[in-house]
């Protein structure tokens, strides 16, 4: 139990060279094809919900995502999320969007979570508050993904605040950003990502992939600027549930694109839940083929139980089993 | 006003080589300028900045202008306030995520880029936004920047 409190995380040694004590940046800097996964965060106080989530997941993936309100709807925080997953030694991405905190809070979030054993921090912008549940908020957005993920890194690598301030114990946390090669300006995106990269990103998680095309267009212009051999890219992936989710969510969540021919396939399907599923397969080993490509990462809104499947199916992990925490932790 | 606003996006080469005289102007009358005050000065040049840059730019007076590293499409428009590029939320229009009605700033501000001789400073990163400076002269803050270097921090 005194261990437990030492190291909350269950740390792993040094390395040298890692950024964080995680064990999503031994994988991925290892060379193996990486999975990290979504955890759909409750409406609950109940801390059970949120384990029983992650029980499922933690099967097939290297880290678990929190994220943090997306799509701008209240539900348990990301940082309440990872201390419970951490307490019970999941490997967690923590996300952070820039709309409900200004530098202020952030910073002090990210000490917070390095503290309880967050290895690797994903700095995002944050949906508009008006696609959420609570359009009257008053939106923050007082930095951006690429100042977080900046003023992360200083204070990881230089111990010091944005104020310059100095920290005696600094966060070592992998960092990452997300990327939408799917929405426009598609020239810019490459550039975009080049720029995040340049401030600090060394994983990617991607929007959404329902279009292989222009996923590829978009690794190409990757490749060109060698971002790929700087940062692990994660191609973000999902079944669909029926044709019907597809059009509600190409209409409702921004910056989700799915092709009209993708829409027609599984509309067309007997069953469209298992032409949904079969669709997430297939794009995950056609990404898998793609240079440049790290791993996936898998958002299965409100579909948990299926990640375990799609995951299997693909034979991602034909050769190896993610490490998952010991019984006795989560008994404990 | 998003007409003009949308105009000036599409002149950006012609901004960008106004900007060009317009600023070593306003360097040299720097000495004038700090023998008045700048403390005095600051109102009426704000009173003119706000107008002339409210009008083609939609200037919202952040204080800090990086309109020339951003194609003349002024991020303080975004509604996100992004100075370094685009969210993932932009329409397949083009659009804003935010305003359906409004094109995406950095959509725009892409498209000012590519039509200005030095518009590929887009791609440099932006510090973030020093909110402290709101409502003051960017044009001051340049002269001083450029005569006194070492003074430059001082918003007045």
């Amino acid at each position: 139990m005194s261990d437990r409190l030492v190291d909350p995380g269950d740390p792993l040694p040094r390395l040298p060279g890692h950024s964080s004590d995680g064990r999503l940046e031994r994988v991925l800097r290892s060379g193996r094809f990486a999975v990290t996964a979504e955890l759909n965060p409750p409406d609950s106080a109940d801390a059970r919900e949120v384990y029983d989530r992650a029980l499922v997941l933690a099967e097939v993936c290297d880290a678990i995502n929190a994220v943090d309100a997306s799509g701008a709807n209240t539900h348990m925080s990301s940082v309440g999320i990872c201390s419970l997953l951490t307490r019970a030694g999941y490997a967690v991405v923590m996300q952070i969007a820039c709309r409900d905190r200004n530098r202020i809070a952030i910073q002090g979030d990210v000490l917070g979570a390095a503290a309880m054993g967050v290895a690797n921090i994903l700095c995002l912008t944050g949906d508009g508050v008006q696609c959420g549940d609570q359009p009257g908020a008053k939106p923050v957005f007082d930095l951006d993904s690429t100042t977080l993920l900046e003023t992360i890194r200083t204070m990881r690598d230089q111990g010091q605040f944005l104020s310059g301030r100095k920290i005696t114990a600094p966060p070592r946390v992998f960092l990452g950003a997300a990327a939408n090669p799917f929405a426009p300006p598609y020239d810019y995106r490459p550039l975009h990502l080049a720029k995040k990269v340049a401030a600090g990103a060394e994983f990617i998680q991607t929007q959404y992939c329902f279009d292989l095309p222009l996923l590829r267009q978009f690794m190409a212009k990757v490749r060109d600027q060698g971002l790929h051999e700087k940062a692990f890219i994660l191609v973000g992936v999902g079944p669909l549930a029926s044709a019907k989710t597809a059009r509600w969510m190409r209409a409702h969540v921004p910056g989700v694109h799915i092709p009209d021919d993708i829409v027609k396939r599984i509309e067309g399907a007997r069953q469209q839940k298992q032409e949904g599923k079969k669709l997430c397969i297939e794009l995950i080993q056609q990404i898998r083929e793609i240079e440049g490509v790290a791993g996936v990462h898998v958002m299965a809104y409100r579909q948990e139980e299926y990640v375990s499947e799609i995951i299997t199916d693909s034979g991602i992990f034909k050769n190896r089993q993610p490490r998952r925490p010991t019984k006795e932790k989560l008994a404990s | 006003m998003y007409a003009v606003r949308l105009w000036s996006i599409r002149h950006a080469r012609l901004m960008e080589r106004i900007y060009r005289l317009f600023e070593p102007t306003l360097v040299a009358l720097g000495p004038v300028l700090a023998r008045i005050g700048y403390a005095r000065v600051e109102g009426p040049v704000v009173a003119v900045e706000r107008r002339l840059k409210g009008l083609l730019f939609d200037c919202q007076m952040c204080g800090q202008c990086v309109l020339s590293s951003t194609g003349m499409s002024c991020p303080m428009n975004c509604p996100k306030n992004l100075r370094n590029g685009p969210c993932g939320g932009v329409r397949a229009d083009g659009n804003c995520e935010v305003k359906p009605e409004m094109k995406c700033v950095w959509v725009a501000a892409w498209e000012g880029a590519q039509r200005m001789s030095a518009g590929m400073v887009i791609v440099d990163r932006q510090k973030p936004v020093d909110h402290s400076l709101k409502g003051t002269s960017s044009w001051l803050r340049v002269v001083r920047e450029k005569t006194a270097p070492a003074k430059a921090a001082q918003p007045r």
